[in-house]
């Protein structure tokens, strides 16, 4: 008989570039303090954050997809027809079906497997886990992950919760064989006991339906799914099982925190982060990514774009390890240590 | 099980390395936001540490009910 082939694997992956894409607007705390009742100083204080950018509403998902998708192509010394895979992690694409994936790999030229992800603020780290496994399984030669959002398209202005700490933008990696060891072992999970601390108001057909047995809308009002979610528990959520999560993906990868050149955790809040750097005990060498400050929290987008940035402001990370972490809506979460490009 | 003393000391400890603020002045009738300038998000850092070292359980929506030093201490006294 004969005996199936099955596809010949590689034994290492790596990151070859990543590319980001910021929107055009720049909006500050006093911008959206005024309907929430809120103030620079309490949301400087309590996040970090002093700017969230966020984009026209001429710029779509797809817009940012592409410009990031580009940007990490040449950063990575590929181009479109390399590429034969590509995953896009986003919660604010306004389609269910189809996905953004084939647009983008369509733009650049490619009628490669795409397809989307929805693991929110984690889907980036969650894409990068995909991308290893299908390269090293000799599924795929190179990976094209895409974390993308425009959350501004997704938020109520009144609303207290969340709304102020969103912003939009992409970030891209390409994922491709390495003679190296250059992605470890993925730490990830879920907890969907918690399904309802981070998401949407309501669902597609309680909107179809005007079925809002929580917030009855007024005849005429405009409805439309929003985000909101209990920031407290979340929080607690965050700081608490989020650096055990991280301590593990170091075990994973073999290393200790001070190995690490930098640390790129989802930008969620400035006092998660803080709160992971102390736990983790990381010593002042290792660069943090804390593009919050200026960027706001941009979910699936937020560890490239974070990533993208500390290589710019320190070309000498290129090839040092950076542990990599997204959590939130699901709750779903996960780690990874890589070696930087 | 720890008194009262004792989860009083163990408690301005972790205050204290959360937020800086002395130890000598983490005492019962202190509020933590009035007095001790403690915001909700270090409230939380707290919490989360106290659980750890006294091995409690501290429910999200009983964190708002500990207002002064003193509740936090009753608390984990009570649950522990
Ligand atoms: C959202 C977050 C900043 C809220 O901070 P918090 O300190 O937990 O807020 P709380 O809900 O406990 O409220 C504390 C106080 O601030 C007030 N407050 C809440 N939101 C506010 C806002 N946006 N502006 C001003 N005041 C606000 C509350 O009314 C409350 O006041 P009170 O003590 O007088 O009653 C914080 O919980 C957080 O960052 N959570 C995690 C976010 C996250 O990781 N999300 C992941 C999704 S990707």
């Amino acid at each position: 008989m004969t005996t199936l082939k099955q596809s010949a694997p590689q034994q290492y992956s790596r990151i070859l570039g990543y590319g980001a894409s910021r929107p055009d607007l720049s909006v500050t705390n006093d911008d959206i303090a005024g309907p929430i009742n809120s103030s620079d100083e309490w949301i400087r204080q309590r996040t970090g954050i002093v700017t969230r950018q966020r984009a026209s509403e001429n710029i779509s998902v797809a817009d940012m997809a592409i410009e990031a998708a580009q940007d990490a192509l040449k950063a990575s010394h590929v181009t479109g027809e390399d590429i034969d895979t590509v995953i896009i992690s986003t919660i604010s694409h306004p389609y269910a079906t189809p996905s953004l994936a084939t647009i983008v790999a369509d733009s650049i030229g490619s009628r490669c497997a795409a397809y989307d992800i929805s693991a929110a603020c984690a889907g980036f780290c969650y894409g990068i886990a995909q991308a290893d496994a299908l390269v090293r399984s000799g599924v795929a030669r190179n990976v094209l992950v895409v974390g993308v959002e425009k959350l501004s398209d997704f938020i109520d202005n009144t609303e207290r919760t969340i709304s102020f700490l969103l912003g939009d933008g992409a970030g891209a990696a390409v994922v491709g064989a390495s003679a190296e060891p250059g992605i470890a072992p993925t730490v990830w999970g879920s907890d969907g006991s918690r399904w309802d601390t981070v998401g949407m108001t309501h669902s597609m057909l309680e909107i179809r339906n005007r079925d809002f047995v929580e917030n009855p809308v007024q005849e005429g009002e405009k409805i439309w799914p929003t985000l909101r979610q209990e920031g407290p528990s979340v929080f607690r959520w965050a700081v608490w099982e989020m650096s055990k999560v991280a301590q593990k993906a170091l075990e994973e990868a073999g290393i200790t925190a001070d190995e690490l050149g930098a640390l790129i955790p989802h930008q969620a809040n400035e006092r998660i982060i803080d709160q992971m750097v102390k736990t983790l005990k990381l010593p002042d060498t290792v660069k943090v990514g804390r593009d919050i400050v200026d960027a706001g929290n941009t979910s699936a987008a937020s560890v490239p774009l974070a990533a993208h940035r500390l290589l710019q402001e320190n070309p000498d990370l290129s090839g040092r390890f950076a542990l990599q972490i997204g959590f939130g809506a699901g709750l779903a979460f996960a780690a990874q240590v890589v070696v930087l490009p | 099980m720890a008194n009262k003393e004792e989860i009083l000391e163990g408690l301005a400890e972790i205050v204290n390395e959360e937020t800086g603020v002395e130890t000598a002045d983490v005492q019962l009738d202190k509020s933590f936001t009035e007095d001790l300038d403690i915001d909700s998000i270090s409230m939380m850092t707290i919490v989360v540490n106290a659980e750890e070292k006294f091995g409690v359980t501290i429910p999200d929506e009983e964190v708002k009910n500990l207002k002064t030093v003193g509740d936090a201490v009753n608390f984990i006294e009570n649950a522990s």
